[in-house]
């Protein structure tokens, strides 16, 4: 009689946070009469796809255990997004190069990241945290007052749309799938999840311990590269404040999303459903007229929801 | 035995070692610093930040994390620009309910067994939600009391260090002298053992949670005096300096391993970093980066001082 | 009855299907010393924390001082009713002064001035017990040798404010202390029950037992089997009544290598000495001596390769399984599997239908008692758990199994199937390495290291593995 219940339980949290979106997005389109329900839809994948990106990476770090958590995503994304428009300076022959070299950094910062962690044993929250301040400088200082706009292909590519469907968006479902089979299939995914869970018994287990969690953190930064990367192409340009939003939501659609903070156990679909029904929420309170006030307490008093839902966790 | 004792010294003065050095490298590089009016100017934002600080580890001592409390900062000064000015009574009762809420959070994250992290994470927009309705955009006014005590004047030495000290012992006397404070330091060090002896971790827990409350509303109080108007906003930062002036100062994330007079030595270090890179001309772009790398190397030196401790 | 310090009527403890108490009646007397013993598993530690009021018996009485306990029994009130405990784990929090900790068992221990009561009371009592104890009440928990915190915990538990002191539970007291402090303490105890304290002593070591104690009861599957005067025992009484199966010594005639056989490990105690551990292929090497003295550090030396010549790959089996071993949100099959993963890959990727064959291979051989290998880990008891965490070394393509005292807490049938297979796999070719507590266990072992203070004490043959040989090679320091 336990398992399926159990296992049901399991699934509920991205099972719900699709149901949530659902409701949401049927909630506005009954208050707007059915108008513009399609390009609510649209808009809500296309913005979305930014949260997804950068909270894959998070997810996997969160994944890795308790303590984990990487801050310095917005920061990274905004070097990323800064290097990559400089580097290709509205050419699109060097849009190659600029990709490179934006993902090359972006790396960097993770690689950083984890010398912190481990090699001067600062706990992570606090290393990210300080990291990110020197990413964030590198990228004022490198991106003094820009206003570069992106090459042509690249914005293209950002917005296009096939049926509707934001390319962009479909790029993102296939990362999303290759992260999900990482973690299903192969050894690294495993040590993610088994390291999560208990550090010492994944050592124990043979599992290399250092190198899948280094491993993580530039998996992370580097999906906040390519995260930066389009984001410039889609909103014209690179800005300094451009990756502020992600370090609450990325985090945010980790949790609703299902994945457990204490770790050990991810959830990839649960990011789709969280970032899409974050946005959606807000697109729904707009439309109802809420107030800015009141859309952000919303969105608090759901995180806080979520997490009591899900329940004590088996904290060690 | 003596080389670990004179290592864990060693480890409790790095706080106050980084914060002489940052001073003095301050004097050198802007001698006029070096006078009452320059310190008191230096200073004048560690009130708050030390403040926010303490809140910050009442909540580290119990194992958990806030990362509402910069939120927290600004919603109080909303309320005191605005219900306390017009209506003091009314704006001491909401000030009291919002320490009721903190008291209820960290009985829900002790009863539920929830990650402080996301729950805190949750309340920062809840925080920000309230002071955006109370005010959309920066305004109201600074009660003139208010105003009145961040601009006091005390001879010879700058009020904001007094106040600083004033701080860090009264929170020295009551965390690390007196007995509750040992329960509430037991209780980070090995929660089973304080329940075995009978004490009661859900009030332990409560208590630290309403105590980050009445010092979060304390920070937001004097930052309004200082700032003069209410900003939701105003203090968004300090979620990030609180937690960064704790571990400065000395505490640890886990473990009930905290030091007051460690954690406003390092609010007071942080606030001093700002001004000095300011005064090193730093090109401005590089003023956080520079925070950034202050955080880290005062960081590696503790990790290289208590190296030897680890190993039990 | 007023000479009651405390009794138990017919208690019992359930943890999910597993009962811990079967049905016990214990009683104490003022001033008397008890002793209690028991193989691990016996129900020991369960009795006492019901008595410490950290947790609730399912039936039974509890009454203290001659009146019947009504109501819930909690910490506070054990504590209240000057009941004291000192646990296996220690219970004093790391970050805090020795003075501090006295102040969290005593509750008016506060206002101004508590830290000099504190400090004098604290050192009052080690000086009365351990007379020359080198710690200071200003010291710092974490800063002090395992041995030092033992000290301050014991004396802590003796400390006297304005509450009664009833009754002392020692929990294998002297794990951590060397030969001289434990003197000082089974002296110390004479002295407290001459006051009308009473005092619960539990210890493996039957000497201690039978020297301090008034009075000796022997536990056995949850329930008492034998009580009476201490000088009514011996040492061979005491075992036969513990219903130790020391003497099915073995048929299993130790192995006479031939001189080929390469050695796959060879290592030496990072704390130092002169002997170094050597395994051939398909020995199987026991690792004795007091709890604690080294074993599973040399365990993980080998396991981390250092100051450790060690060919082959190697596996470890946890004793601990929840700390060092169960990963609680995979499948049965998930947590045998991760020993084999880098074997299961083909182009890259896990096979899926490689995965489970090998896990329900496994299953079968181990005899691990599921319906299904998806099942969570945590729907199998203990002993199965245990098995799941053998199928994973033995799964694995590892030449050299590390033992870490693997049979903690394991049921007796369990443990007769697991060591048949150690035999089968030994024969094989696999070379075990396993530190166990239980002596009986070193039967199947070739040969043994009896470890003290870190390094290693003596080497003893398959023959000469007795529980007398041991226990001298354990303390041949003290005695010298």
């Amino acid at each position: 009689m336990m398992k399926p219940t159990l296992s049901i339980l399991r699934r509920q949290p991205w099972v719900w946070s699709f149901a949530a979106a659902l409701a949401v997005w049927l909630i506005t389109i009954a208050y707007t009469g059915g108008q513009g329900a399609t390009a609510i839809l649209t808009a809500a994948l296309s913005f979305a796809t930014f949260t997804i990106i950068a909270g894959l990476g998070q997810m996997m770090v969160i994944t890795t255990g308790p303590g984990n958590v990487d801050l310095s995503i917005p920061a990274t994304i905004t070097l990323s997004g800064v290097v990559a428009m400089k580097v290709m300076d509205e050419q699109s022959s060097m849009m190659l190069v600029g990709i490179v070299a934006a993902l090359g950094v972006a790396v960097l910062a993770g690689v950083f990241n984890y010398f912190l962690i481990r090699l001067l044993r600062i706990p992570p929250i606090i290393a990210t945290l300080s990291s990110s301040f020197l990413i964030l400088s590198t990228a004022i200082s490198y991106g003094r007052g820009i206003r570069i706009k992106p090459p042509l292909p690249l914005s293209d590519f950002a917005t296009a749309r096939i049926l509707g469907v934001p390319l962009a968006a479909i790029l993102v479902l296939a990362m999303s799938t290759v992260i999900a089979v990482i973690l299903a299939r192969t050894v690294y995914g495993r040590s993610v999840l088994a390291v999560g869970q208990n550090m010492r018994a994944a050592w124990l287990a043979g599992m290399n311990v250092d190198r899948t969690r280094f491993a993580t953190y530039v998996l992370s930064a580097f999906l906040a590269g390519i995260c930066g990367i389009l984001l410039s192409g889609f909103s014209g340009g690179a800005a300094l404040n451009m990756g502020e939003e992600f370090l609450l939501a990325s985090i945010a659609v980790v949790v609703i999303g299902g994945t457990s903070v204490a770790g050990g156990r991810a959830n990839v679909p649960g990011i789709w459903g969280a970032a899409l029904f974050m946005y959606l929420l807000v697109t729904m309170l707009n439309t109802v007229g809420a107030s800015a006030g009141v859309r952000l307490i919303l969105t608090g008093l759901i995180i806080i929801g979520v997490i009591v839902a899900a329940g004590g966790e088996e904290q060690r | 035995m003596n080389a670990m004792l004179s290592r864990r010294m060693l480890r409790q003065a790095l706080p106050f070692i980084s914060l002489a050095v940052v001073l003095i490298a301050t004097f050198i590089v802007q001698p006029r610093t070096m006078s009452y009016f320059g310190l008191n100017l230096m200073l004048q934002y560690a009130v708050p930040i030390a403040l926010a600080t303490i809140a910050q580890m009442f909540i580290i001592t119990v194992n958990d994390l806030d990362l509402s409390i910069g939120p927290f900062v600004g919603l109080v000064s909303c309320i005191g620009a605005t219900f306390l000015l017009e209506s003091p009574a009314l704006g001491i009762v909401v000030l009291l309910v919002l320490i009721a809420a903190y008291g209820a959070v960290g009985a829900l994250v002790h009863l539920r067994n929830l990650p402080s992290i996301v729950v805190t994470l949750g309340l920062s927009f809840v925080w920000l939600g309230i002071a955006v309705l109370i005010l959309p955009s920066p305004g109201g006014k600074a009660p003139v009391w208010l105003k009145a005590i961040m601009g006091f004047q005390i001879p010879i030495i700058p009020f904001p260090i007094v106040a600083a000290i004033v701080i860090g012992v009264a929170v020295h006397l009551a965390l690390m002298l007196s007995s509750y404070g040992v329960i509430a330091r037991g209780a980070g060090g090995n929660p089973k053992a304080l329940s075995r002896a009978g004490w009661s971790m859900l009030r332990t827990k409560i208590i630290m949670y309403m105590l980050a409350g009445v010092f979060g509303v304390l920070s937001g109080l004097s930052l309004l005096g200082l700032t003069t108007a209410g900003d939701a906003h105003v203090a968004d930062r300090y979620t990030l300096y609180s937690i960064a002036g704790v571990i400065l100062g000395g505490g640890e994330f886990i473990g009930g391993r905290v030091s007051p007079m460690g954690a406003v030595v390092g609010a007071l270090t942080l606030a001093l970093a700002g001004s000095f890179l300011i005064f090193l001309k730093i090109s401005p772009d590089w003023q956080i980066g520079a925070q950034g790398a202050i955080l880290i190397i005062v960081l590696a030196l503790r990790a290289l001082v208590s190296g030897g401790e680890q190993k039990r | 009855m007023s000479n009651q310090s405390i009794r138990l009527d017919g208690v019992e403890k359930s943890f999910g299907a597993v009962r811990a108490l079967a049905g016990v009646d214990l009683s104490v007397a003022n001033g008397e010393c008890l002793g209690l013993v028991g193989h691990n598993g016996a129900g020991k530690s369960t009795l006492m924390h019901i008595l410490s009021g950290n947790l609730t018996p399912s039936t039974g009485e509890l009454s203290v001082g001659g009146t019947k306990v009504s109501g819930m029994w909690t910490p506070a009130l054990a504590q209240a009713s000057g009941i004291r405990c000192v646990f296996q784990e220690l219970s004093l929090c790391p970050n805090l002064s020795v003075a501090e900790n006295v102040r969290i068992v005593h509750r008016n221990l506060k206002g101004f001035g508590w830290k000099k009561r504190a400090s004098d009371l604290i050192r009052t009592k080690l000086d009365a017990i351990f007379p020359g104890h080198g710690i200071s009440p200003d010291d710092e928990i974490a800063g002090l040798a395992i041995g030092k915190r033992q000290m301050a915990e014991i004396a802590r538990a003796f400390t006297v404010t304005d509450g009664p002191l009833r009754l002392v539970i020692l929990d294998e007291p002297t794990s951590s202390l060397d030969a001289v402090t434990t003197e000082q303490l089974l002296a110390y105890i004479k002295t407290e029950t001459a006051r009308g304290t009473s005092i619960i002593l539990i210890s493996h070591l039957l000497g201690e037992i039978l020297r301090a104690s008034d009075r000796i009861v022997v536990m056995k599957d949850g329930k008492t089997v034998a009580g009476r005067q201490a000088k009514d025992f011996t040492r061979n009484t005491l075992v036969a009544a513990m219903g130790s199966q020391a003497d099915e010594r073995r048929q299993v005639a130790a192995k006479t290598l031939e001189a080929d056989v390469p050695v796959l490990v060879m290592a030496r105690p990072k704390a130092g000495g002169s002997a170094a551990l050597e395994a051939r292929q398909g020995e199987v090497i026991g690792l004795t001596g007091l709890a604690g003295h080294g074993q599973t550090r040399m365990l993980l030396q080998i396991y981390a390769r250092e100051h450790a010549d060690v060919r082959g790959a190697v596996a470890f089996i946890a004793g601990d399984r929840q700390s060092d071993g169960i990963f609680n949100l995979w499948s049965i099959g998930r947590n045998i599997t991760i020993g084999s993963l880098r074997t299961l890959r083909r182009a890259g990727l896990i096979n899926l239908a490689a995965e489970t064959t090998l896990a329900s291979d496994w299953k079968s051989r181990m005899a691990i008692r599921t319906p299904d290998v998806n099942n969570n880990i945590l729907t199998l008891s203990g002993g199965n758990q245990q098995k799941a965490l053998f199928a994973r070394a033995l799964g694995s393509d590892a030449a050299i199994i590390l033992m870490d005292d693997p049979m903690r807490g394991v049921d007796i049938g369990t443990k007769q199937e697991v060591y048949a297979m150690i035999r089968e796999q030994a024969a094989a070719g696999r070379t075990f390495i396993w530190y166990t507590t239980e002596i009986d266990e070193l039967s199947h072992c070739d040969r043994a290291y009896v470890f003290r203070n870190g390094i290693i004490g003596a080497s003893l043959g398959h023959d000469e593995l007795t529980e007398e040989k041991i226990l001298q090679a354990s303390f041949a320091e003290h005695a010298a």
